[in-house]
Protein backbone atom coordinates (compact mmCIF):
# COMPACT_ATOMS: atom_id res chain seq x y z
CA UNK A 1 0.00 0.00 0.00
CA UNK A 2 1.51 3.29 -0.67
CA UNK A 3 2.41 5.45 2.15
CA UNK A 4 -0.41 8.28 1.11
CA UNK A 5 -2.98 6.16 1.17
CA UNK A 6 -2.06 4.18 4.57
CA UNK A 7 -1.47 7.73 6.30
CA UNK A 8 -5.36 8.69 5.02
CA UNK A 9 -6.92 5.16 6.45
CA UNK A 10 -4.48 6.05 10.17
CA UNK A 11 -6.02 9.38 9.95
CA UNK A 12 -9.70 7.85 9.80
CA UNK A 13 -9.08 5.47 12.45
CA UNK A 14 -7.38 8.07 14.82
CA UNK A 15 -10.65 10.24 14.01
CA UNK A 16 -12.75 7.25 15.10
CA UNK A 17 -10.94 6.42 17.93
CA UNK A 18 -10.79 9.93 19.32
CA UNK A 19 -14.41 9.78 18.86
CA UNK A 20 -14.91 6.88 21.09
CA UNK A 21 -12.16 8.67 23.46
CA UNK A 22 -14.61 11.16 23.98
CA UNK A 23 -17.31 8.96 24.71
CA UNK A 24 -15.77 5.90 26.86
CA UNK A 25 -14.90 6.27 30.44
CA UNK A 26 -16.60 5.62 33.93
CA UNK A 27 -19.12 8.06 33.00
CA UNK A 28 -19.96 7.36 29.13
CA UNK A 29 -21.26 10.43 27.28
CA UNK A 30 -22.98 9.90 24.33
CA UNK A 31 -23.50 12.18 21.04
CA UNK A 32 -26.32 13.43 22.58
CA UNK A 33 -24.86 15.04 25.60
CA UNK A 34 -22.56 17.14 23.50
CA UNK A 35 -23.80 20.32 24.16
CA UNK A 36 -22.50 22.93 25.80
CA UNK A 37 -25.86 23.28 28.14
CA UNK A 38 -25.19 19.60 29.08
CA UNK A 39 -23.98 18.96 32.32
CA UNK A 40 -21.66 16.32 30.99
CA UNK A 41 -20.11 18.39 28.26
CA UNK A 42 -17.96 19.14 30.85
CA UNK A 43 -16.37 16.00 31.28
CA UNK A 44 -15.26 16.13 27.44
CA UNK A 45 -13.97 19.81 26.96
CA UNK A 46 -11.98 19.74 30.28
CA UNK A 47 -11.31 15.92 30.79
CA UNK A 48 -11.78 13.91 27.94
CA UNK A 49 -10.96 16.15 24.95
CA UNK A 50 -6.98 17.19 26.49
CA UNK A 51 -6.84 13.55 27.60
CA UNK A 52 -7.37 12.69 23.54
CA UNK A 53 -5.42 15.00 22.11
CA UNK A 54 -2.76 14.28 24.79
CA UNK A 55 -2.45 10.67 23.26
CA UNK A 56 -2.80 11.66 19.99
CA UNK A 57 0.54 13.86 20.49
CA UNK A 58 2.16 11.22 22.82
CA UNK A 59 1.19 8.38 20.67
CA UNK A 60 2.79 10.24 17.50
CA UNK A 61 6.25 11.35 19.22
CA UNK A 62 6.74 8.32 20.46
CA UNK A 63 5.72 6.00 17.09
CA UNK A 64 7.87 8.85 15.12
CA UNK A 65 10.78 8.22 17.83
CA UNK A 66 11.18 4.59 17.27
CA UNK A 67 10.83 5.19 13.61
CA UNK A 68 13.77 7.54 13.39
CA UNK A 69 15.70 5.72 16.05
CA UNK A 70 15.16 2.24 14.00
CA UNK A 71 16.37 3.85 10.98
CA UNK A 72 19.18 5.61 12.30
CA UNK A 73 20.50 2.14 13.97
CA UNK A 74 19.37 0.27 11.06
CA UNK A 75 18.37 -2.00 13.95
CA UNK A 76 14.34 -3.35 14.03
CA UNK A 77 14.61 -3.56 17.47
CA UNK A 78 15.99 -0.27 18.18
CA UNK A 79 13.77 2.12 20.52
CA UNK A 80 13.97 5.24 22.11
CA UNK A 81 14.38 3.50 25.71
CA UNK A 82 17.01 1.98 24.98
CA UNK A 83 19.32 4.94 23.67
CA UNK A 84 18.74 6.75 27.25
CA UNK A 85 16.57 9.32 26.44
CA UNK A 86 13.34 8.12 27.86
CA UNK A 87 15.52 6.88 31.30
CA UNK A 88 17.32 10.54 31.48
CA UNK A 89 13.73 12.30 31.01
CA UNK A 90 11.93 10.06 33.79
CA UNK A 91 14.85 11.07 36.11
CA UNK A 92 14.58 14.41 35.52
CA UNK A 93 10.99 14.23 36.43
CA UNK A 94 11.56 12.09 39.01
CA UNK A 95 14.16 14.72 40.50
CA UNK A 96 11.59 17.21 40.15
CA UNK A 97 9.00 14.72 42.36
CA UNK A 98 11.54 13.76 44.69
CA UNK A 99 12.45 17.42 45.44
CA UNK A 100 8.42 18.52 46.10
CA UNK A 101 9.27 20.96 43.54
CA UNK A 102 6.15 19.49 41.57
CA UNK A 103 4.31 22.36 42.86
CA UNK A 104 4.33 24.76 39.66
CA UNK A 105 2.78 22.90 36.33
CA UNK A 106 5.93 24.02 34.55
CA UNK A 107 8.79 22.58 37.09
CA UNK A 108 8.42 18.98 36.14
CA UNK A 109 8.60 19.19 32.30
CA UNK A 110 11.56 21.60 32.66
CA UNK A 111 13.10 19.03 34.58
CA UNK A 112 12.07 16.51 32.31
CA UNK A 113 13.49 18.12 29.29
CA UNK A 114 16.67 18.79 31.29
CA UNK A 115 17.11 15.22 31.96
CA UNK A 116 16.82 14.24 27.99
CA UNK A 117 18.41 17.18 27.23
CA UNK A 118 21.63 16.40 29.65
CA UNK A 119 21.03 12.45 28.09
CA UNK A 120 21.46 13.94 24.49
CA UNK A 121 24.26 15.61 25.71
CA UNK A 122 26.25 12.83 27.06
CA UNK A 123 25.65 11.01 24.04
CA UNK A 124 26.85 13.88 21.80
CA UNK A 125 30.29 13.93 23.93
CA UNK A 126 30.69 10.17 24.03
CA UNK A 127 29.99 9.51 20.69
CA UNK A 128 32.03 12.72 19.25
CA UNK A 129 31.82 14.09 15.94
CA UNK A 130 32.53 11.05 13.97
CA UNK A 131 28.83 9.76 13.94
CA UNK A 132 29.75 6.23 14.98
CA UNK A 133 26.73 4.07 15.28
CA UNK A 134 28.08 1.20 17.51
CA UNK A 135 30.18 4.10 20.15
CA UNK A 136 26.77 5.84 20.08
CA UNK A 137 24.12 2.97 21.18
CA UNK A 138 26.93 1.99 23.50
CA UNK A 139 26.62 5.40 24.87
CA UNK A 140 23.07 5.45 25.01
CA UNK A 141 23.01 1.73 27.10
CA UNK A 142 25.27 3.15 29.33
CA UNK A 143 23.76 6.24 29.87
CA UNK A 144 19.96 4.40 30.14
CA UNK A 145 21.22 2.05 32.93
CA UNK A 146 23.13 4.98 34.68
CA UNK A 147 20.10 6.86 34.68
CA UNK A 148 18.27 3.63 35.81
CA UNK A 149 20.16 3.31 38.57
CA UNK A 150 19.83 7.25 40.20
CA UNK A 151 16.56 6.77 39.89
CA UNK A 152 16.43 4.10 41.69
CA UNK A 153 18.83 5.56 44.45
CA UNK A 154 15.94 8.30 44.75
CA UNK A 155 13.08 6.18 45.39
CA UNK A 156 15.21 3.75 47.78
CA UNK A 157 16.32 7.53 49.93
CA UNK A 158 12.66 9.02 49.38
CA UNK A 159 12.13 11.04 52.33
CA UNK A 160 8.54 10.07 52.62
CA UNK A 161 6.28 7.05 52.02
CA UNK A 162 4.28 10.06 50.72
CA UNK A 163 7.54 10.50 47.89
CA UNK A 164 7.87 7.20 47.52
CA UNK A 165 4.46 6.57 46.23
CA UNK A 166 4.48 9.81 43.54
CA UNK A 167 7.56 8.49 42.44
CA UNK A 168 6.29 5.57 41.66
CA UNK A 169 3.04 6.28 40.31
CA UNK A 170 4.75 8.60 38.41
CA UNK A 171 7.22 5.97 36.92
CA UNK A 172 4.39 3.62 35.81
CA UNK A 173 2.91 6.31 33.05
CA UNK A 174 -0.50 7.52 32.86
CA UNK A 175 -3.07 9.92 30.80
CA UNK A 176 -4.81 10.37 33.61
CA UNK A 177 -6.06 13.93 34.82
CA UNK A 178 -4.19 15.65 32.43
CA UNK A 179 -5.35 19.16 31.27
CA UNK A 180 -4.65 21.51 28.87
CA UNK A 181 -1.50 22.81 30.49
CA UNK A 182 -0.01 19.80 29.34
CA UNK A 183 -0.92 19.99 25.81
CA UNK A 184 -0.09 23.51 25.87
CA UNK A 185 4.00 21.98 26.67
CA UNK A 186 3.90 19.19 25.20
CA UNK A 187 2.28 20.31 21.50
CA UNK A 188 4.77 22.53 20.16
CA UNK A 189 8.28 20.60 21.67
CA UNK A 190 6.91 17.26 20.03
CA UNK A 191 6.09 19.63 16.59
CA UNK A 192 9.94 21.18 16.61
CA UNK A 193 11.21 17.47 17.39
CA UNK A 194 8.99 16.23 14.34
CA UNK A 195 10.29 18.76 11.83
CA UNK A 196 13.84 17.94 13.13
CA UNK A 197 13.07 14.04 12.90
CA UNK A 198 11.06 14.59 9.20
CA UNK A 199 14.60 16.48 7.93
CA UNK A 200 16.65 13.23 8.48
CA UNK A 201 14.00 11.07 6.06
CA UNK A 202 16.27 11.00 2.99
CA UNK A 203 19.53 10.39 5.06
CA UNK A 204 18.16 7.84 6.97
CA UNK A 205 17.35 6.32 3.45
CA UNK A 206 20.90 6.50 2.34
CA UNK A 207 21.59 4.77 5.26
CA UNK A 208 20.01 1.87 4.38
CA UNK A 209 23.51 1.00 1.95
CA UNK A 210 25.97 1.46 5.26
CA UNK A 211 27.37 3.83 6.91
CA UNK A 212 30.35 4.23 3.94
CA UNK A 213 27.69 4.30 1.12
CA UNK A 214 25.48 7.56 2.63
CA UNK A 215 28.85 9.28 3.43
CA UNK A 216 30.07 8.79 0.19
CA UNK A 217 26.46 10.23 -1.73
CA UNK A 218 26.68 12.98 0.49
CA UNK A 219 25.19 12.24 4.05
CA UNK A 220 26.83 14.47 6.94
CA UNK A 221 27.21 11.97 9.72
CA UNK A 222 27.22 15.00 11.61
CA UNK A 223 24.05 16.36 11.34
CA UNK A 224 22.65 13.85 10.60
CA UNK A 225 23.37 12.64 14.54
CA UNK A 226 22.58 16.03 15.91
CA UNK A 227 18.93 16.13 14.16
CA UNK A 228 18.09 12.29 15.22
CA UNK A 229 19.40 13.24 18.97
CA UNK A 230 17.60 16.46 19.03
CA UNK A 231 14.26 15.88 17.46
CA UNK A 232 14.25 12.33 19.47
CA UNK A 233 15.42 14.13 22.83
CA UNK A 234 12.53 16.90 22.23
CA UNK A 235 9.60 14.06 21.29
CA UNK A 236 10.59 11.61 24.48
CA UNK A 237 10.96 14.62 26.82
CA UNK A 238 7.96 15.79 26.35
CA UNK A 239 6.33 13.09 26.12
CA UNK A 240 7.53 11.52 29.54
CA UNK A 241 6.67 15.25 31.04
CA UNK A 242 3.54 14.79 30.24
CA UNK A 243 2.88 11.20 30.92
CA UNK A 244 5.53 9.56 32.52
CA UNK A 245 7.20 6.24 30.72
CA UNK A 246 5.22 4.77 28.71
CA UNK A 247 7.27 1.99 26.38
CA UNK A 248 7.26 0.37 23.77
CA UNK A 249 4.84 2.00 21.05
CA UNK A 250 8.21 3.35 19.63
CA UNK A 251 9.16 -0.74 18.93
CA UNK A 252 6.11 -1.76 17.96
CA UNK A 253 4.59 0.54 15.54
CA UNK A 254 7.14 1.20 13.15
CA UNK A 255 7.29 -2.58 13.28
CA UNK A 256 3.90 -3.19 12.10
CA UNK A 257 3.90 -0.50 9.52
CA UNK A 258 6.80 -2.08 8.17
CA UNK A 259 4.33 -4.51 6.80
CA UNK A 260 2.72 -2.34 5.04
CA UNK A 261 4.67 -0.07 3.15
CA UNK A 262 8.07 -1.63 3.15
CA UNK A 263 11.26 -1.09 4.59
CA UNK A 264 12.32 2.38 3.51
CA UNK A 265 12.79 4.14 6.38
CA UNK A 266 11.56 7.39 4.81
CA UNK A 267 8.63 5.63 4.05
CA UNK A 268 7.82 4.64 7.72
CA UNK A 269 7.82 8.20 9.42
CA UNK A 270 4.36 9.31 9.18
CA UNK A 271 2.80 5.82 9.02
CA UNK A 272 4.32 5.65 12.22
CA UNK A 273 3.39 8.34 14.21
CA UNK A 274 -0.16 7.92 12.99
CA UNK A 275 0.08 4.92 14.08
CA UNK A 276 1.50 5.41 17.25
CA UNK A 277 -1.01 8.12 18.17
CA UNK A 278 -4.04 4.95 16.87
CA UNK A 279 -2.07 2.70 19.03
CA UNK A 280 -1.97 5.18 22.55
CA UNK A 281 -5.77 6.27 21.75
CA UNK A 282 -6.90 2.64 22.09
CA UNK A 283 -4.84 1.83 24.62
CA UNK A 284 -6.22 4.59 26.79
CA UNK A 285 -9.84 3.74 25.71
CA UNK A 286 -9.05 0.20 26.74
CA UNK A 287 -7.58 1.25 30.05
CA UNK A 288 -10.77 3.09 31.22
CA UNK A 289 -12.85 0.66 29.72
CA UNK A 290 -11.93 -2.05 31.37
CA UNK A 291 -13.46 -2.38 34.76
CA UNK A 292 -10.71 -3.03 36.99
CA UNK A 293 -10.91 -1.38 40.70
CA UNK A 294 -8.31 1.40 40.37
CA UNK A 295 -7.76 2.28 36.48
CA UNK A 296 -5.17 0.35 34.85
CA UNK A 297 -2.18 2.54 34.18
CA UNK A 298 -1.32 3.23 30.07
CA UNK A 299 2.30 2.59 30.81
CA UNK A 300 1.56 -1.34 32.19
CA UNK A 301 -1.12 -2.05 29.54
CA UNK A 302 1.82 -0.69 26.68
CA UNK A 303 4.45 -3.13 28.83
CA UNK A 304 1.80 -5.80 29.09
CA UNK A 305 1.59 -5.27 25.40
CA UNK A 306 4.68 -4.63 24.39
CA UNK A 307 6.92 -7.15 26.33
CA UNK A 308 5.53 -10.72 24.31
CA UNK A 309 5.70 -8.66 21.33
CA UNK A 310 9.27 -7.69 21.70
CA UNK A 311 10.02 -11.18 23.01
CA UNK A 312 7.97 -12.52 19.61
CA UNK A 313 9.75 -9.87 17.36
CA UNK A 314 13.31 -12.02 18.96
CA UNK A 315 11.95 -15.27 18.35
CA UNK A 316 11.06 -14.62 14.62
CA UNK A 317 14.25 -12.93 14.14
CA UNK A 318 16.19 -15.83 15.52
CA UNK A 319 14.24 -18.05 13.22
CA UNK A 320 15.69 -15.89 10.25
CA UNK A 321 18.88 -15.87 11.17
CA UNK A 322 19.51 -19.87 12.11
CA UNK B 1 45.08 19.64 -14.10
CA UNK B 2 42.53 16.55 -14.47
CA UNK B 3 41.92 13.58 -13.28
CA UNK B 4 41.81 11.95 -9.43
CA UNK B 5 45.15 12.39 -7.67
CA UNK B 6 46.47 11.33 -4.85
CA UNK B 7 49.89 13.59 -3.79
CA UNK B 8 52.15 12.42 -0.71
CA UNK B 9 49.14 10.87 0.98
CA UNK B 10 49.81 9.87 4.11
CA UNK B 11 47.94 8.05 6.93
CA UNK B 12 48.73 6.75 10.35
CA UNK B 13 47.15 4.60 12.68
CA UNK B 14 48.55 4.83 15.89
CA UNK B 15 52.00 6.01 15.08
CA UNK B 16 52.33 3.01 12.02
CA UNK B 17 51.90 4.99 8.47
CA UNK B 18 49.52 2.63 6.15
CA UNK B 19 50.19 5.24 3.44
CA UNK B 20 53.25 6.37 3.54
CA UNK B 21 53.53 9.76 0.90
CA UNK B 22 51.60 7.62 -1.95
CA UNK B 23 51.26 9.60 -5.05
CA UNK B 24 48.74 8.29 -7.39
CA UNK B 25 47.02 9.78 -10.84
CA UNK B 26 44.06 7.82 -12.00
CA UNK B 27 42.63 8.90 -15.67
CA UNK B 28 39.15 9.66 -16.32
CA UNK B 29 38.18 6.92 -19.21
CA UNK B 30 40.36 4.17 -17.76
CA UNK B 31 40.01 1.22 -15.43
CA UNK B 32 43.27 1.99 -12.48
CA UNK B 33 43.18 -0.99 -10.76
CA UNK B 34 44.69 -0.83 -6.85
CA UNK B 35 46.52 -3.91 -6.41
CA UNK B 36 48.55 -5.64 -3.20
CA UNK B 37 48.95 -7.64 -0.64
CA UNK B 38 46.67 -7.98 2.33
CA UNK B 39 47.54 -4.50 4.50
CA UNK B 40 48.58 -2.85 1.73
CA UNK B 41 46.85 -0.16 2.27
CA UNK B 42 44.89 -0.14 -0.85
CA UNK B 43 41.29 0.16 0.66
CA UNK B 44 42.61 3.36 2.70
CA UNK B 45 43.50 4.78 -0.07
CA UNK B 46 40.61 4.34 -1.68
CA UNK B 47 38.62 5.87 1.06
CA UNK B 48 41.21 8.77 1.04
CA UNK B 49 40.35 8.97 -3.16
CA UNK B 50 36.04 8.90 -1.76
CA UNK B 51 37.06 11.52 0.87
CA UNK B 52 35.97 9.32 3.36
CA UNK B 53 39.14 9.40 4.91
CA UNK B 54 41.16 12.98 5.64
CA UNK B 55 45.13 12.29 5.18
CA UNK B 56 47.19 12.83 8.22
CA UNK B 57 49.25 14.35 5.36
CA UNK B 58 49.30 15.38 1.79
CA UNK B 59 46.20 15.52 -0.46
CA UNK B 60 43.64 13.62 -2.82
CA UNK B 61 42.49 15.98 -5.26
CA UNK B 62 39.59 15.56 -7.89
CA UNK B 63 40.54 18.13 -11.16
CA UNK B 64 42.47 20.12 -9.13
CA UNK B 65 40.79 20.44 -6.04
CA UNK B 66 41.04 18.86 -2.90
CA UNK B 67 38.41 16.10 -2.52
CA UNK B 68 37.78 17.51 0.93
CA UNK B 69 37.27 20.97 -0.20
CA UNK B 70 34.18 19.99 -2.24
CA UNK B 71 30.95 20.17 -1.01
CA UNK B 72 29.30 16.81 0.00
CA UNK B 73 26.65 16.51 -2.55
CA UNK B 74 28.87 17.30 -5.15
CA UNK B 75 31.38 15.04 -4.02
CA UNK B 76 28.42 12.72 -4.27
CA UNK B 77 27.36 13.45 -7.74
CA UNK B 78 31.42 13.22 -9.19
CA UNK B 79 32.11 10.29 -7.28
CA UNK B 80 30.41 7.02 -6.99
CA UNK B 81 31.94 4.90 -4.20
CA UNK B 82 30.93 0.96 -4.11
CA UNK B 83 31.82 0.13 -0.48
CA UNK B 84 33.43 -3.42 0.45
CA UNK B 85 30.39 -4.67 2.87
CA UNK B 86 27.28 -5.17 0.85
CA UNK B 87 25.29 -3.89 3.25
CA UNK B 88 21.09 -3.64 2.87
CA UNK B 89 19.77 -3.00 6.18
CA UNK B 90 15.89 -3.06 5.18
CA UNK B 91 13.93 -5.19 2.91
CA UNK B 92 13.41 -2.64 0.19
CA UNK B 93 12.74 -3.84 -3.71
CA UNK B 94 15.81 -3.50 -6.35
CA UNK B 95 13.84 -0.53 -8.05
CA UNK B 96 14.04 1.49 -4.75
CA UNK B 97 17.20 1.00 -3.98
CA UNK B 98 18.53 1.89 -7.23
CA UNK B 99 16.72 4.85 -6.88
CA UNK B 100 18.79 5.43 -3.68
CA UNK B 101 21.80 6.26 -5.74
CA UNK B 102 19.78 9.59 -7.02
CA UNK B 103 20.51 10.98 -3.50
CA UNK B 104 23.14 13.41 -4.48
CA UNK B 105 21.26 14.79 -7.40
CA UNK B 106 18.03 15.40 -5.27
CA UNK B 107 17.21 18.52 -3.12
CA UNK B 108 13.56 17.85 -2.45
CA UNK B 109 11.55 15.37 -2.04
CA UNK B 110 10.24 15.48 -5.98
CA UNK B 111 11.21 12.97 -8.46
CA UNK B 112 12.99 14.55 -11.58
CA UNK B 113 12.61 13.10 -15.28
CA UNK B 114 16.49 12.91 -15.16
CA UNK B 115 16.23 10.74 -12.08
CA UNK B 116 14.06 8.30 -13.87
CA UNK B 117 16.33 8.13 -17.05
CA UNK B 118 19.04 7.52 -14.54
CA UNK B 119 17.83 4.69 -12.93
CA UNK B 120 16.82 3.30 -16.03
CA UNK B 121 20.02 3.48 -18.06
CA UNK B 122 21.56 1.76 -14.60
CA UNK B 123 19.06 -1.16 -14.34
CA UNK B 124 19.75 -1.83 -18.14
CA UNK B 125 23.43 -1.11 -17.80
CA UNK B 126 23.70 -4.03 -15.45
CA UNK B 127 21.36 -6.15 -16.27
CA UNK B 128 18.63 -6.49 -13.88
CA UNK B 129 15.44 -5.46 -14.99
CA UNK B 130 13.89 -8.67 -14.64
CA UNK B 131 14.70 -8.31 -10.56
CA UNK B 132 12.98 -4.52 -10.28
CA UNK B 133 10.82 -6.32 -8.27
CA UNK B 134 12.34 -8.19 -5.66
CA UNK B 135 13.07 -7.68 -2.39
CA UNK B 136 16.96 -7.12 -2.12
CA UNK B 137 17.23 -9.17 0.82
CA UNK B 138 16.33 -12.38 -1.05
CA UNK B 139 18.75 -12.00 -4.01
CA UNK B 140 21.53 -13.96 -4.54
CA UNK B 141 25.32 -12.69 -3.95
CA UNK B 142 25.77 -12.27 -7.69
CA UNK B 143 22.24 -10.71 -8.28
CA UNK B 144 22.79 -8.45 -5.17
CA UNK B 145 26.49 -7.21 -6.22
CA UNK B 146 24.91 -6.49 -9.80
CA UNK B 147 21.92 -4.28 -7.84
CA UNK B 148 24.39 -2.39 -5.58
CA UNK B 149 26.59 -1.49 -8.83
CA UNK B 150 23.21 -0.37 -10.72
CA UNK B 151 23.30 1.96 -7.34
CA UNK B 152 26.31 3.47 -7.97
CA UNK B 153 25.65 3.84 -11.86
CA UNK B 154 22.38 5.70 -11.16
CA UNK B 155 24.26 8.07 -9.34
CA UNK B 156 25.69 9.04 -13.47
CA UNK B 157 29.54 9.38 -11.58
CA UNK B 158 32.34 10.95 -13.65
CA UNK B 159 34.24 8.44 -11.17
CA UNK B 160 33.21 4.96 -10.19
CA UNK B 161 35.28 3.87 -7.12
CA UNK B 162 34.94 -0.37 -5.97
CA UNK B 163 36.14 -1.93 -3.38
CA UNK B 164 36.78 -5.24 -3.84
CA UNK B 165 33.51 -5.36 -6.12
CA UNK B 166 34.38 -9.61 -6.88
CA UNK B 167 34.87 -10.77 -3.65
CA UNK B 168 32.40 -13.72 -2.70
CA UNK B 169 31.25 -13.67 -6.54
CA UNK B 170 31.49 -17.07 -9.08
CA UNK B 171 33.15 -17.04 -12.31
CA UNK B 172 30.47 -15.39 -14.22
CA UNK B 173 29.04 -12.91 -11.92
CA UNK B 174 32.85 -11.66 -11.91
CA UNK B 175 33.10 -11.40 -15.51
CA UNK B 176 29.74 -9.32 -15.38
CA UNK B 177 30.70 -7.14 -12.68
CA UNK B 178 33.82 -6.76 -15.02
CA UNK B 179 32.30 -5.72 -17.77
CA UNK B 180 29.97 -3.17 -16.23
CA UNK B 181 33.63 -1.63 -15.07
CA UNK B 182 35.05 -2.04 -18.24
CA UNK B 183 31.70 -0.45 -20.21
CA UNK B 184 31.77 2.47 -17.73
CA UNK B 185 35.37 3.54 -18.63
CA UNK B 186 34.56 3.13 -22.33
CA UNK B 187 31.48 5.36 -21.94
CA UNK B 188 34.26 8.30 -20.11
CA UNK B 189 34.26 7.81 -16.69
CA UNK B 190 37.15 7.62 -14.58
CA UNK B 191 37.00 3.83 -12.67
CA UNK B 192 39.55 2.81 -9.73
CA UNK B 193 39.19 -0.99 -8.45
CA UNK B 194 40.73 -2.91 -5.59
CA UNK B 195 41.17 -6.21 -6.75
CA UNK B 196 42.87 -9.34 -5.73
CA UNK B 197 43.55 -11.57 -8.19
CA UNK B 198 46.08 -10.38 -10.50
CA UNK B 199 44.27 -11.89 -13.54
CA UNK B 200 41.36 -9.98 -12.89
CA UNK B 201 43.32 -7.05 -12.87
CA UNK B 202 45.03 -8.39 -16.74
CA UNK B 203 41.39 -8.60 -17.97
CA UNK B 204 40.16 -5.04 -16.78
CA UNK B 205 42.57 -2.98 -15.80
CA UNK B 206 44.44 -0.65 -18.30
CA UNK B 207 46.25 1.42 -15.55
CA UNK B 208 47.66 -0.35 -12.00
CA UNK B 209 48.78 0.71 -9.31
CA UNK B 210 51.22 -1.81 -7.03
CA UNK B 211 50.95 -1.33 -3.21
CA UNK B 212 52.68 -2.72 -0.51
CA UNK B 213 52.79 -2.02 3.23
CA UNK B 214 51.72 1.80 2.58
CA UNK B 215 53.86 2.50 -0.61
CA UNK B 216 53.44 2.44 -4.08
CA UNK B 217 55.91 -0.38 -5.78
CA UNK B 218 54.94 1.14 -9.07
CA UNK B 219 52.35 2.45 -11.02
CA UNK B 220 51.36 2.67 -15.05
CA UNK B 221 49.82 0.90 -18.11
CA UNK B 222 49.12 -2.85 -16.82
CA UNK B 223 51.34 -4.17 -19.25
CA UNK B 224 54.67 -2.32 -17.73
CA UNK B 225 53.57 -2.89 -13.94
CA UNK B 226 52.89 -6.25 -13.73
CA UNK B 227 55.42 -8.39 -14.57
CA UNK B 228 57.03 -11.79 -13.12
CA UNK B 229 59.99 -9.45 -11.22
CA UNK B 230 57.61 -7.06 -9.72
CA UNK B 231 54.91 -9.12 -8.85
CA UNK B 232 57.56 -11.84 -7.03
CA UNK B 233 58.94 -8.12 -5.40
CA UNK B 234 55.51 -7.29 -3.67
CA UNK B 235 53.59 -10.31 -3.40
CA UNK B 236 56.63 -12.62 -2.67
CA UNK B 237 54.90 -15.02 -5.05
CA UNK B 238 57.24 -16.94 -7.89
CA UNK B 239 54.33 -16.99 -11.15
CA UNK B 240 54.31 -17.43 -14.53
CA UNK B 241 52.69 -14.79 -16.91
CA UNK B 242 51.33 -16.57 -20.33
CA UNK B 243 49.00 -15.49 -23.05
CA UNK B 244 46.05 -17.39 -23.92
CA UNK B 245 44.53 -18.27 -27.37
CA UNK B 246 42.85 -15.20 -27.57
CA UNK B 247 45.78 -12.95 -27.42
CA UNK B 248 44.89 -12.09 -23.64
CA UNK B 249 47.32 -12.53 -20.80
CA UNK B 250 47.21 -14.77 -17.64
CA UNK B 251 49.11 -15.12 -14.40
CA UNK B 252 49.90 -18.74 -12.58
CA UNK B 253 51.09 -18.49 -9.08
CA UNK B 254 53.96 -20.98 -8.93
CA UNK B 255 55.35 -20.82 -5.27
CA UNK B 256 55.82 -18.80 -2.47
CA UNK B 257 59.71 -17.39 -2.76
CA UNK B 258 61.70 -17.97 0.68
Amino acid sequence: MSVARFSLLLTLAIVAAAALSLIAGKVWVPFDAWRATDPRWLIIAELRLPRTVLAIIIGAALGLSGAAMQGYLRNPLADPGLFGVSAGAALGAVLSLYFGFAVSALVLPAFALAGAAGTMLILALLAGRSGSLIVFALAGVIVSSVAGSLTALAISVAPTPFAVSEIVTWLMGALTDRSWDDVKIALPLVALGGVMIAATARSLDALTLGEAAARSMGVDPARLQWLIVGGVGLCIGASVAAAGIIGFVGLMVPHMVRRVVGGRPSATLLPSALGGALLLLLADIACRAIPTVSELRLGIAMALLGGPFFLWLLASMRRTLA
Amino acid sequence: MTGLTANGLTVRFGGRAVLDRVDVACSPGKVTALLGPNGAGKSTLLACLAGLRAPDDGTATLDGTGILALDRRERGRRIGLLPQTPDVHWDIDVATLVELGRFPHRAGWGRSPADAVAVERAIAATDIAALRDRVVTTLSGGERSRVLLARVLAGEPAWLLADEPLASLDPAHQLDVLAVLKAAASAGAGVVVVLHDLNHALHVADDVVLLRDGRVVAAGPVEAVLTEARIAETYGVATEIGTARDGSRFVVALGRIG
